[in-house]
């Protein structure tokens, strides 16, 4: 059994990683493709970790209890806590709201570095994102930080 | 949970649950989050780079960038005893941080006259537990070699040079993941930086 600080120092120094090979001029456009990468390895890596996850589990009777599912199991099993707050507006927008992020909590408890917050929450994004679709729910997952260690992250459910 | 009377805009959802999840595998799934990630790490870099040797160094930097600061983390939580020798510093990596990492110990074997060098046997490795084979095209994948950096970034931060190598992955049937660690004697008083 891996100890969760492995993971949190392995995705740190993916971050640094990413940036530092994928934003070389540090413009704009190659910032982007940096978070891109980021997401698109979250993804992938929900994907799997939702499968493996879920097979014993029935199958969920509708959006809400899926990311209730996130909030609670999925988040204890990740960061050893739960989300503390869940909103929705029954109208397929959710905010999952951590005041105490795992990936945010090695930086200050404050405002400092806070632009350098967003590289941190991506791969998360993505984690969730691929999670639920591998649930069968298409998503856009967005976080926000106003305060470190406080973030917090929407879904926003995509009906085709 | 409590039902919410429906207004319109954001409701906030009811939580009666206890702390922890009573299906008390947290670790087990600790274990997924990190060698999950790895894998599409190094997959994503395997789509990147085709030479094998180029993205084996890479793997190893993040690693040694990893174990400068893991040292840290290792020394404030296992208080273990500042090491005599090379065999029970290379014991203390075996038994102690790898098990407190990777809940795995490897042997320590094939060490030299000298006492210098040492080799660590993974009978199982984490790292490989959702890999058949190396990926296409990259037969020469050292596949865990971010750990070969870690060691040498920690061992590097107390001041022990040391070279770390690969010998071989681990995988299907009877192959056990080696790693040599060579010794190289004591570094002056300088702080290491990261690497590119």
């Amino acid at each position: 059994m891996a100890d969760e600080s492995l993971f949190e120092f392995l995705h740190m120094e993916m971050v640094a990683y990413v940036y530092k090979h994928q934003s070389g001029d540090n413009n704009d456009q190659e910032r982007g493709s940096a978070l891109s990468t980021l997401e698109g390895l979250g993804f992938r890596v929900g994907q799997g970790l939702i499968e493996r996850f879920t097979k014993d589990t029935p199958s969920f009777k509708d959006d809400l209890d899926a990311v209730k599912f996130l909030c609670k199991d999925l988040w204890i099993n990740l960061f050893r806590k739960q989300i503390d707050n869940l909103r929705t507006n029954h109208q397929g927008t959710y905010v999952l709201q951590d005041n105490k992020f795992s990936l945010l909590s090695q930086f200050s408890n404050s405002k400092q570095y806070i632009e350098e917050a967003p590289k941190y929450l991506v791969y998360t994004c993505g984690m969730v994102r691929g999670a639920l679709s591998n649930l069968g729910i298409d998503s856009v997952v967005t976080a926000e930080v106003s305060v470190m260690p406080a973030c917090k992250f929407q879904v926003v459910i995509q009906r085709s | 949970m409590s039902r919410q009377i429906r207004k319109s805009g954001i409701h906030t959802i009811d939580w009666h649950l206890p702390a922890l999840s009573s299906s008390g595998s947290a670790h087990h799934i600790s274990t997924e989050l990190f060698v999950l990630t790895y894998g599409a790490l190094v997959s994503d870099l395997c789509k990147e780079y085709s030479n094998d040797e180029e993205i084996n160094h890479r793997l190893e930097t993040m690693g040694y960038n990893i174990g400068v600061r893991l040292i840290e983390d290792f020394l404030a939580r296992s208080c273990v005893e500042k090491c005599q020798s090379y065999q029970e510093t290379t014991d203390v990596i075996a038994k102690v941080a790898f098990k407190m990492y990777l809940g795995v110990t490897p042997s320590v074997t094939s060490s030299s006259p000298a006492g210098d060098e040492f080799s660590l046997l993974l009978d199982s490795n984490p790292l490989e537990d959702f890999i058949e084979e190396l990926p296409e095209g990259h037969s020469s994948l050292l596949y865990s070699n971010l750990l070969c950096g870690i060691l040498r970034g920690a061992l590097q931060t107390v001041r022990l040079a040391a070279h770390v190598e690969l010998i071989q992955n681990g995988g299907k049937g009877e192959k056990k993941t080696e790693i040599r660690l060579s010794f190289l004697g004591r570094l002056e008083e300088n702080l290491p930086k990261s690497e590119d």
